[in-house]
């Protein structure tokens, strides 16, 4: 990288100046490096988050097992597995590579800018990111273990040491938490306004990539919804550690107040990271289809309306909470509404598809199965919010299957169609074909084989959180047991896979030759310059004009079947 | 040290300078914080109605004399954006100088009601009532104490003639100070 530097005088002043040797990686205010701290402390965390399943999942499968690598299970590591499990999984690894590394990686080079509008901000942002990762993971190792109460933490259960029994550990999973949110608050400022101020002359509202649209309405709709919950994660902090009695009732309190102030940030959260992983699914169907997006706009208006309802349906967690029944009603129209835009999103993809001429090439194959799984999650997601099914189904396994059906295409597909795609542009090589498909494969249908005897499972009744299913005689049934070693055995397995993407990852930054500057034939401004970018992205004087909207591919009349953003008619 | 400023900073497709905007967003997302524990606050204290007997005892006269130096704060910060406009970087110093002064007033009479009431007993795990009063105020507080150091930094820049476009943002965020105790005030000390 720093060869490819040398020319550029703004990048020579900030080389004198930085800091030597690998400080130049940490210390560094460049958008594409912030965006590898993010990216790689968001990979570790997931193979933190992964480990906790396979031994929780192990536990499932054969209680009471001396799992290898973990040992028994007790009780309340067990509680404490499946907590940090979501907690890790959400805002340790979809929220930092989703958004923090996709959104710094690309919003500044996809918008043909040098860099965010407050890069030292931007450092900031992944510090405290940094510090809360530390956080939640020393919360594993203090007296009493990990915080147990689910990544909900409803009190009273999270609010009282008396019950949980994790007095530190739950403060430190709050104060990690919190800091987290700090992290993203900053972060996402800078997102909104870089896109917002810092275009490439000629770049209009509806030029921009539909990907940089989606990861900033993302960053406006967790900065609108956070802000109760970071009230409430203040007042729920105070009752751990002061002994004030907000969520006490029997001190004038009341727990349900949590319930709503954390599922008003909840639900939209759903859809903060499900923009980012749509952005970059948009952005590599229309490149493997060799077809214009089927109607920017409509994309563009269905996210914003997507991202308003959501702030109207929080309360389809509450149905069995004892909200009165005319709310449940209220909010199961509401829940079955905001369907309707999420569908439209799908069917736009596929009306993308319709007639291209494609390519199933690695990240398009993630591409196509994350709708296909997602669609999955979604139709479950009808179950669940209609209040009167949803009596049934709450708590069960079902619910747990719902929710990875839409959280892995999210987090895990989005992400590895995300990589597999810039994977060029990030480090200036191709990554191996053959390689990327087993990793797919070895992923896709284990995930399948997993979460499919859960929603069995689920609708036979089986309660989730449980420790061990055989203290409990009427769910230990032989054929309910078979269920969860089928799931757990296709767990292992894609886990295993997952060293496929590993070593394929790092052979592929060994390769000697490097990566085209545009090897998809792509229309966006990234492409334009070096793989992987400068520091600046651009020579100063040669930063990029724009001349037309993103996905003009297979234009008629013209030789090339693509037509790059900055290129003059 | 100066930090050379990227050509994204610059630009302004929006045609509002960059740090103006994101002070808007800044506080968009201070609003929601606010909004959620005022929100919270106001449910709880119409469930209860004999929180009125714990509000009686806040001191509306301190909470009156308060607001008043944080209104005159804010005009002081409004004088300080004008100078600096002007390009009177030493001047502005000046008026931030004075703001910063508003600030410490503020925090003294807040330390010394505080002491009062705690010393009556009415302490933050007291009830209900007294948890939010201590809480909200005691958020808003953390703003005036942020806002007052971050002003220091930039009455100095100011005062050497740097980066007087600050002046006008920090006074943004201190009118929403301001704006933030100004429901605080009715809700805690006037609504008996």
């Amino acid at each position: 990288m720093a060869r490819a530097i040398a020319h550029v005088p703004h990048a020579e002043a900030h080389e004198h100046h930085g800091p030597p040797g690998i400080l130049k990686y940490v210390w560094s205010t460049d958008h594409k490096i912030i965006a590898m701290q993010y990216m790689f402390t968001g990979m570790l965390m997931a193979v933190i988050g992964g480990f906790m399943a396979y031994v929780f999942r192990m536990q499932l499968a054969f209680p009471g097992i001396s799992v290898p690598g973990f040992g028994v299970v007790s009780p309340g590591e067990y509680n404490s597995l499946v907590t940090n499990h979501g907690s890790i999984m959400i805002f340790w690894v979809a929220m930092p590579v989703l958004i923090a590394a996709f959104g710094n990686f690309l919003i500044p080079l996809m918008i043909g800018a040098d860099d965010m509008v407050f890069p030292r901000i931007n450092r900031l942002s992944f510090q405290i990111f940094f510090v809360s990762a530390v956080l939640i993971l020393a919360s594993l190792f203090v007296e009493g273990g990990g915080f147990g109460g689910a990544w909900t933490a409803y009190p009273p259960l999270s609010a009282s040491a008396e019950y949980n029994l994790t007095a530190l550990g739950s403060t430190l999973w709050l104060v990690a938490v919190a800091l987290e949110f700090v992290a993203f608050l900053l972060g996402g400022i800078n997102f909104i306004v870089t896109l917002m101020n810092s275009r490439a002359p000629g770049m209009k509202a509806y030029d921009i990539p539909i990907v940089c649209w989606f990861i900033v309405i993302a960053a406006i709709l967790f900065m609108l919804s956070v802000g109760p919950l970071i009230a409430g994660a203040v007042m729920l902090l105070f009752d751990q550690t002061l002994g004030t009695g907000f969520y006490d009732p029997t001190r004038g309190g009341d727990p349900i107040l949590w319930q709503h102030l954390f599922w008003f940030f909840g639900h939209p959260e759903v859809y903060v990271v499900m923009l980012p992983a749509f952005g970059i699914v948009v952005e590599i169907i229309a490149t493997f289809a060799r077809k214009k997006l089927f109607g920017y706009k409509l994309v563009l208006y269905t996210a914003v309306i997507t991202g308003v309802l959501s702030f109207f349906v929080w309360a389809h967690h509450q149905f069995v909470a004892g909200i009165d029944p005319r709310m449940a009603n209220i909010f199961t129209v509401t829940t079955l509404m905001i369907s309707v835009p999420v569908a439209e999103l799908c069917f736009v993809i596929i009306a993308t598809l319709y007639g291209g001429s494609i390519t199933l090439s690695t990240p398009m194959l993630w591409a196509l199965a994350f709708m296909a799984e997602f669609l999955l999650g979604g139709v479950t997601g009808i179950f669940l919010g209609a209040s009167g099914a949803d009596i049934y189904f709450h708590d069960t396994y079902f619910v747990l299957a719902h929710f990875h059906y839409t959280f892995f295409p999210i987090a895990i597909i989005g992400s590895f169609a995300g990589i597999t795609y810039w994977f060029p542009k990030m480090f200036g090589k191709m990554m191996n074909e053959t390689l990327g498909k087993i990793h797919f494969w070895g992923t896709v249908i284990p995930f399948n084989v997993i979460f499919i005897p859960l929603f069995v499972l689920g609708a036979a009744g089986q309660h989730r959180r449980i420790y061990n299913y055989q203290h409990f005689p009427e769910l230990a049934g032989p054929e309910f047991q078979q269920l969860r070693v089928i799931a757990t055995v296709a767990l292992l397995v894609m886990l295993a896979f997952q060293l496929v993407f590993f070593a394929n990852f790092f052979l592929s930054l060994r390769r000697k030759e490097k990566a085209p500057r545009n090897p998809w034939r792509a229309n966006t401004l990234e492409w334009t310059t070096e793989s992987p970018p400068p520091h600046g992205n651009w020579p100063p004087d040669e930063m990029p004009k724009v001349y037309r909207g993103p996905y003009e591919y297979s234009f008629p009349g013209r030789d090339d079947d693509f037509w790059p953003q900055n290129e003059p008619v | 040290m100066s930090f050379p400023k990227p050509i994204a900073t610059t630009r302004s497709a929006t045609g509002i300078p960059t740090g103006r905007l994101a002070i808007w967003w800044v506080l968009a997302s201070e609003v929601v914080i606010f909004g959620g524990l005022l929100g919270s606050y106001v449910m709880h204290r119409l469930g209860h109605p004999e929180w009125a007997d714990a509000a009686v005892h806040t001191n509306t006269w301190i909470g009156a004399f308060n607001t008043f130096v944080l209104l005159t704060s804010s005009l002081t910060a409004v004088l300080a954006h004008e100078a600096a406009h002007d390009g009177d970087g030493k001047q502005a110093a000046k008026y931030l100088m004075m703001t910063i002064g508003g600030a410490l007033t503020f925090l003294l009479v807040k330390s010394v009601e505080w002491g009062i009431e705690i010393s009556h007993g009415y302490t933050i795990t007291a009830n209900g009532f007294w948890a939010f009063y201590y809480t909200a105020a005691g958020l808003h507080a953390a703003h005036v104490i942020a806002g007052a150091v971050i002003m220091a930094f930039i009455a100095r820049d100011a005062w050497r003639g740097r980066e007087l476009q600050r002046v006008e943002l920090i006074g943004i965020y201190w009118h929403f100070v301001d704006v933030v105790w100004i429901f605080l005030f009715p809700l805690l000390y006037i609504a008996k």
